[in-house]
């Protein structure tokens, strides 16, 4: 056992959650802990990264995973540069590794990359120099937006151990469920996937989680209510028959909030479709933290960019 | 005078029963008689010893990606010819999924003249099953098959419509020669690797063992209604194995090979996202690897074939799901058949040189793969014992996406004899 006090963070890269130990995950929480004071500060900035630049290469749209991190880089005095392209960059004719090669040519320090292809983050992170942090990789991983889950719930709920939580929705094609199911086993907790069978893997159950069809069934017994945005591109594979059918098995309402334990902690990545996944008064309601889950993404994302850039292997 | 004579090797002719110390005589490009150590006059131009080597025919591999033409900066005729020597191999099968593909006559004559140009291995070209490789119309199969076609394939897509794969059926009992599929329900090739635990945890779609499985059991029920000859190329999951042993029991006319990934690979290898591990059909599960292994053993699959396909660097550099597919095998083969099949103990070598030799021959219908007296002289010199490690960067191939670089193997071919003519020597 590392002991809190002494643990050294050892890595340049964070490009998922299956690679770190829980000690590390930890690590990151807390680090995360004593940067969440700054943006209560009048001069929201300490010195940690100055000098240092931050290339967010973002070649699948976000708006608050790209806004955290540039947040993130600034409060901590890093210079940040911003590339984004829609698609594939081979489109353009530039592979990925070259677009990356050449902005790391300017000087880069640490590259935060979304991209649709999974295992992109891995790939750059072998070929570079330069940290890599993974904000998003196709339907693998969201490492950061896990841990500023996990941050969240324990936040809310004191510990992570021992807690039951759901995850719904199209657990299949996302990257938010898989970075939450590992980083929340490796922390103690038992996790509940819940959806319709076409969006939900069987084999998913290799990553050490339950599978529940039926939302109904678990609303008693969970601490946690993760609600995945639902992807309306996905119809089109016939992967459920209507959005109107999907909300009524699988909408989270007042009179469900009802029947779950009384301070259940209703979550959402977001963008929220309300009135689909959830209702309003769900997701504006006391069980809510929504938004705590975005202020808490910025000191988790100060975290990890800090963690990384002292890392040496 | 005999042209070559190769002397007290362990000569392993699996077609007429032969495992014994025997010379081999050559001349005028035939084999002109296999006889017991000391019985052959030793007066030839070339005396080869062989003692402590396995003498051979000529190896066979039914299924070579030469990319020509069309990828020539992948790979060419002349260096799958070059490569294929030096693999072992005496005769390498082309398959015609090039740019454009190898649909008509002129096409397959143009692969015969690349490789009479390139005088290493014979290459042996396949033609499409249907014109522009699109499933929808019958190539030109009688016209091919004239100009030197030696089964057709629409390899790299399986022919999807069941009304044009059971014409082509029909149609090919004409010509006495296999329709070689690719197994994969289009429908149903909705990712980048096998479905299940590992793709779902990577986040990239799956390719269910179904797909090729629905797929091969509409064409064995189409076999059954035409008894036309057929071959399942790259057998990949246990229940295709399964699927061709009962119609084997049942006295079809089918034949299946088998790839050395499929052998000793699994989807766990793609975890890294390496593309070199990227491959179609895909790396399956442990099972399907011992499945597969056991269904060489038991002959329900009769051939070894590499599904040699090389892609050039920049193309294997790019993310695990825009790189494309394939992987190769051919100055490998050997050894990691050996590894798959006889260091499991589930082959002897007597075994493991039908299915490279005889075995492939008669699918295709070539009087190849064999030692008789009057045979083509067409010989491979395998060195059993010598352990050696694959180099991908001293390959005779263009390319360099070899899974099996920087790995210990035992068995090697130290001579290739094709036509006669000692086209490698190592």
């Amino acid at each position: 056992m590392t002991d809190k006090g002494q643990f050294v963070w050892k890595r340049r890269h964070l490009v998922g959650l299956d690679e770190l130990s829980a000690a590390e995950i930890l690590h990151i929480l807390d680090t995360a802990e004593s940067f969440r004071e700054v943006s209560t500060r009048s001069i929201k900035k300490v010195p940690a990264l100055r000098g240092k630049v931050v290339a967010l290469l973002f070649f699948e749209d976000s708006t608050r995973t790209r806004m955290s991190f540039e947040l993130a880089a600034s409060r901590l005095s890093a210079d940040t540069v911003l590339f984004t392209a829609k698609g594939s960059s081979l489109a353009k004719g530039e592979t990925t590794l070259d677009t990356a090669r050449n902005i790391e040519a300017m000087g880069v320090d640490i590259f935060v990359i979304r991209h649709g292809q999974a295992g992109a983050p891995h790939m750059l992170a072998r070929k570079l120099r330069s940290s890599v942090i993974n904000a998003g990789d196709g339907q693998h991983e969201h490492p950061t937006q896990a841990l500023l889950d996990i941050f969240t719930i324990r936040q809310r709920l004191g510990r992570i151990e021992g807690l039951k939580v759901a995850i719904v929705g199209d657990i299949a094609h996302s990257r938010v469920a898989r970075s939450n199911i590992i980083g929340l086993r490796k922390l103690g907790a038992e996790v509940v996937v819940v959806g319709p069978p076409t969006l939900v893997p069987s084999a998913i159950s290799a990553m050490g989680c339950d599978i529940c069809h039926h939302l109904d069934d678990v609303l008693g017994e969970v601490d946690v209510i993760n609600i995945l945005r639902i992807q309306f591109e996905r119809f089109g594979g016939n992967l459920f028959p209507s959005v109107r059918e999907y909300s009524r098995l699988y909408g989270m309402n007042a009179e469900r909030l009802k029947r779950c334990k009384k301070d259940v902690l209703i979550m959402h990545p977001g963008p929220i479709n309300r009135g689909v996944e959830m209702t309003s008064d769900v997701a504006d309601g006391p069980n809510s933290c929504i938004l705590q889950q975005v202020t808490n993404g910025l000191a988790v994302r100060m975290a990890v960019l800090y963690l990384v850039s002292q890392g040496t292997e | 005078m005999n042209d070559i004579l190769i002397t007290n090797g362990r000569v392993i002719d699996p077609a007429s029963g032969l495992d014994a110390v025997a010379d081999v005589a050559i001349a005028k490009g035939r084999i002109v008689r296999v006889a017991p150590p000391g019985r052959i006059s030793r007066r030839a131009r070339e005396v080869i010893d062989a003692r402590g080597k396995i003498v051979a025919p000529g190896l066979i591999d039914l299924h070579v990606h030469c990319r020509e033409p069309g990828h020539e900066e992948e790979e060419t005729i002349a260096t799958s010819a070059a490569a294929a020597v030096a693999g072992g191999f005496a005769t390498i099968c082309a398959m015609p999924n090039t740019h454009p593909p190898m649909d008509d006559e002129a096409a397959i004559q143009y692969v015969l003249q690349r490789c009479q140009e390139a005088d290493l291995a014979r290459v042996l070209p396949i033609g499409c099953i249907t014109k522009a490789r699109e499933g929808k119309e019958l190539a030109e199969m009688a016209m091919m098959h004239s100009a030197g076609a030696v089964a057709f394939s629409d390899d790299g897509d399986g022919v999807a419509s069941t009304a044009v794969m059971y014409r082509a059926l029909q149609y090919a009992k004409l010509l006495d020669v296999p329709l070689m599929q690719h197994c994969q329900d289009p429908d149903l090739l909705t990712g980048e690797m096998n479905s299940g635990a590992v793709a779902v945890r990577m986040g990239m779609g799956g390719i269910a063992a179904a797909g090729e499985q629905i797929m091969l059991r509409r064409d064995l029920e189409l076999v059954e209604r035409t008894a036309a000859r057929y071959h399942m190329c790259h057998v990949s999951t246990a229940g295709s194995v399964r699927l061709l042993r009962e119609a084997k029991a049942a006295g079809l006319p089918v034949t299946a090979e088998a790839a050395p990934h499929h052998l000793l690979l699994t989807d766990a290898a793609c975890e890294g996202f390496d593309p070199v591990y990227k491959v179609n059909p895909p790396l399956r599960t442990a099972e399907d690897v011992q499945a597969v292994r056991e269904g060489v053993a038991d002959g329900t699959i009769d051939c070894l074939a590499t599904d040699h396909a090389p892609h050039a660097a920049e193309e294997k550099e790019l993310e695990f799901g825009l790189a494309p597919f394939g992987v190769m095998a051919l100055e490998c083969a050997l050894g990691l058949y050996v590894k798959a099949l006889i260091d499991t103990k589930l082959l002897d070598w007597p075994g493991l040189i039908a299915r490279m030799t005889i075995n492939p021959a008669r699918v295709i219908g070539q009087e190849l793969g064999t030692l008789a007296a009057g045979a083509v002289a067409d010989v491979t010199i395998i060195d059993p014992n010598r352990r050696w490690t694959v180099r991908a960067e001293r390959f005779r191939s263009k390319s360099r996406n070899c899974p099996y670089d920087g790995w210990r193997l035992r068995g090697r071919p130290v001579m290739t004899i094709v036509g006669g003519v000692i086209k490698y020597a190592g």
